[in-house]
């Protein structure tokens, strides 16, 4: 049986769905299709798989292992570390998007390149170089504890310190073709008009550049609670002190104790969630505040 | 206030972007800077505003060196062809962004408020003031930066190719609208544009400059009648270029006679150049130059004429009659009656105009055969 000609419907023209519109680009339908089949099949079903077996617990024993304290000291430390990393990266991330976008030196690409290393290394090498670093004995470590006694290396400090150095680059990447797009004559106009060079700062650039930045530290943030490999091995993991969340969960699963680990995974990912979701609501503030839409 | 700009000169990676420039604006005055790209006009816009220091050379405020304040005290107000407004800011931030940023005498919220509410007024956006810039259209945005730039009561105020990147009818509107502006307001004004039309409509005097220097400063209707070098009568208007040797009080073309009133000109090459009004066809039989056309176009009511003369085939432009049929590869004979000889004079140009009585004498042309090759 041959198929009817498309071209030869009583109407003359051709069968399609309301919500399609001639478009130039062509394949709308195969092309979302494949895009929620494939969400579906790497991000939401595991998601989903993680639900249902934290649903499998029952609420009870849910909570005992929630509010466990070594569980809820992990938690704090995952999400206060990442916090107070993110803060920093962002801070000192968009110091070098600026300089890397506004100043032109001898060494630039180098530094350009250098900023994507954090990306590139495998988390457990730059753990342990952190270590060797940071360590008691090391070069970075003795000086800091001899002469200011701080101690960095396998504390609480470290983790913190191994999540600046993961997190980095998601807000220089973030943050450095925003910069790039704000031109040399916005800021002149502000200098003709009267600004000097702190209100043209605070003011036009960084105004202009607060979505990107939120962005920026979102990307750090999520990074910093989601990091293992480096983390485990600057810090010395003991409970209550420099143990995060994803460690407890391997321990956890070392122990066969698959609900249990679920369960902090789950309340990782609420938590995790409902942070995203503040910071894109800020976000789509932002943008409507600042004009960027 | 009087901007004078004195002997400045300023070099881009060994290029000289100005060269010794020299320039006096009076109080009040609208003047363009005229040019093609790469001219150095939008380098001394942005010298005079103090957005670039001179290598050498001083700009006066009056009679004050103004590099020896710095730019955000300078009062100059700048608009970019681009507008570079703040895209975070509403258009009433925009605007208010100057006098907020006044560190003595600050204006009360409420003052503000009123001046930036005038300012709409003034520049017709009544109205728009809660929109942000990406809400508007080129020509509403670039009205924004004229208010933005009025604010701050500039003691001048530049404009950088203020009407470029719009289209050509909101163009004409803003052009006589900025007009109206300065006619109320009295600020000396300068503007830099490759708009020969915007630059003689707009301007009280148009400086056309080339290659880092000023060719010539004066006003639209001097410009146009009394160009001071060739540049200047090849950029405004349309032109064709005949180059001749002057010799024994004569003017020739491929060593044969042009019957033009030379006057004083040196002795040597010189350069003919025509406008189209400034070339009649002979229709009579008498005598002309004559010469191939080559193409023709209707313009207006008139045709447009090209043709080509001489042994290295010059073009020549002429407005004809449209009744008359012209066709290509058709003989032509024309007369000048107009149009200017520049010869290499002692400082710069000799140049002579040519009195509309001026006519060629080719009675030889047929016979020596410059058709026929």
């Amino acid at each position: 049986m041959s198929t009817p000609a498309i071209t030869a419907q009583p109407d003359g023209k051709p069968p399609r769905a309301k919500w399609r519109r001639r478009s130039v680009l062509p394949g709308f339908g195969l092309s979302l299709g494949y895009t929620i089949a494939y969400l579906s099949l790497i991000v939401l079903l595991p998601l989903a798989g993680l639900a249902i077996s934290a649903a499998s617990l029952g609420w009870n024993e849910f909570w005992a292992i929630a509010f466990d304290p070594r569980v809820s000291a992990a938690l704090q430390l995952s999400f206060g570390a990442a916090m107070l990393a993110a803060v920093v990266n962002t801070v000192f991330g968009v110091l070098i998007a600026w300089v890397l976008v506004r100043y032109r030196f001898p060494g630039r690409r180098w530094l350009d390149a250098a900023v994507d290393l954090p990306f590139a290394l495998p988390t457990a090498v730059a753990g342990i170089a952190l270590a060797t670093l940071y360590a008691p004995n090391g070069p970075f470590g003795a000086v800091l504890e001899n002469v200011f006694g701080v101690k960095v290396g396998f504390s609480a400090l470290g983790v913190v310190f191994a999540l600046m150095f993961v997190g980095l680059p998601f807000v220089v990447r973030t943050v450095q073709p925003v910069l790039e797009e704000i031109d040399r004559e916005t800021e002149e106009v502000s200098a003709t008009l009267g600004a000097g060079r702190f209100r043209t700062v605070t003011r036009v650039i960084l105004p202009a550049m607060f979505p990107a930045i939120l962005t920026g530290f979102a990307l750090s943030f999520a990074r910093g609670v989601g990091e293992y490999g480096s983390v485990i091995f600057i810090a010395n993991n003991l409970p209550f002190e420099s143990e995060i969340a994803p460690l407890l969960i391997v321990i956890k699963l070392d122990e066969h104790n698959y609900a249990g680990a679920t369960a902090i995974a789950t309340i990782m990912l609420v938590i995790a969630f409902v942070m995203l979701f503040v910071i894109n609501v800020l976000q789509a503030w932002s943008r409507k505040w600042f004009g960027h839409e | 206030m009087q901007v004078r700009v004195a002997n400045v000169s300023k070099n881009y990676a060994g290029m000289a972007a100005l060269s010794d420039v020299s320039l006096t604006v009076g109080s009040g005055e609208l003047v363009a800077l005229l040019g093609p790209s790469g001219s150095g006009k939008t380098t001394l816009l942005r010298t005079i505003a103090g957005l670039e220091s001179p290598d050498s050379g001083v700009v006066y405020f009056d009679d004050r060196d103004a590099s020896e304040s710095r730019i955000q005290d300078r009062g100059v107000g700048f608009v970019f062809q681009h507008y570079a407004l703040f895209r975070h800011m509403r258009v009433m931030d925009n605007i208010a962004f100057g006098l907020r940023a006044r560190r003595k005498s600050k204006p009360k919220d409420g003052d503000i408020k009123k001046r930036v509410m005038e300012l709409l007024d003034l520049v017709q956006l009544s109205g728009l003031e809660k929109r942000f810039p990406s809400q508007l259209s080129g020509g509403q945005r670039q009205r924004v930066a004229l208010a933005r730039a009025l604010a701050i009561e500039p003691r001048v105020l530049l404009l950088d190719e203020p009407f470029g990147a719009l289209d050509a009818r909101v163009r004409k509107d803003l052009r006589r609208w900025l007009r109206e502006i300065h006619e109320r307001t009295g600020h000396t004004t300068l503007f830099v544009t490759h708009d020969q039309e915007e630059a003689l409509e707009l301007a009280d005097r148009v400086v056309v400059m080339n290659r880092g220097q000023i060719e010539q400063s004066a006003t639209p209707d001097e410009i146009y009648d009394t160009p001071a070098t060739p540049f200047v009568f090849s950029f405004i208007g349309e032109s064709s270029v005949i180059p001749v040797t002057i010799g024994n009080g004569r003017a020739t073309l491929d060593e044969r006679v042009i019957d033009l009133e030379i006057g004083r000109l040196p002795d040597g090459p010189a350069q003919l150049f025509l406008r189209p009004e400034d070339v009649a066809m002979v229709t009579d039989g008498g005598p002309g130059i004559p010469g191939l056309v080559v193409s023709t176009r209707r313009i207006g009511g008139m045709r447009r004429v090209t043709m080509e003369c001489g042994l290295a085939r010059h073009r020549i432009e002429f407005d004809a009659s449209a009744e008359l049929a012209i066709q290509n590869s058709q003989r032509v004979q024309v007369r000048i009656v107009g149009g200017r000889v520049y010869g290499a004079g002692q400082e710069g140009y000799a140049t002579e105009k040519l009195a509309a009585s001026a006519t060629a004498d080719f009675k030889w042309a047929r016979a020596e055969g410059w058709l026929d090759r």
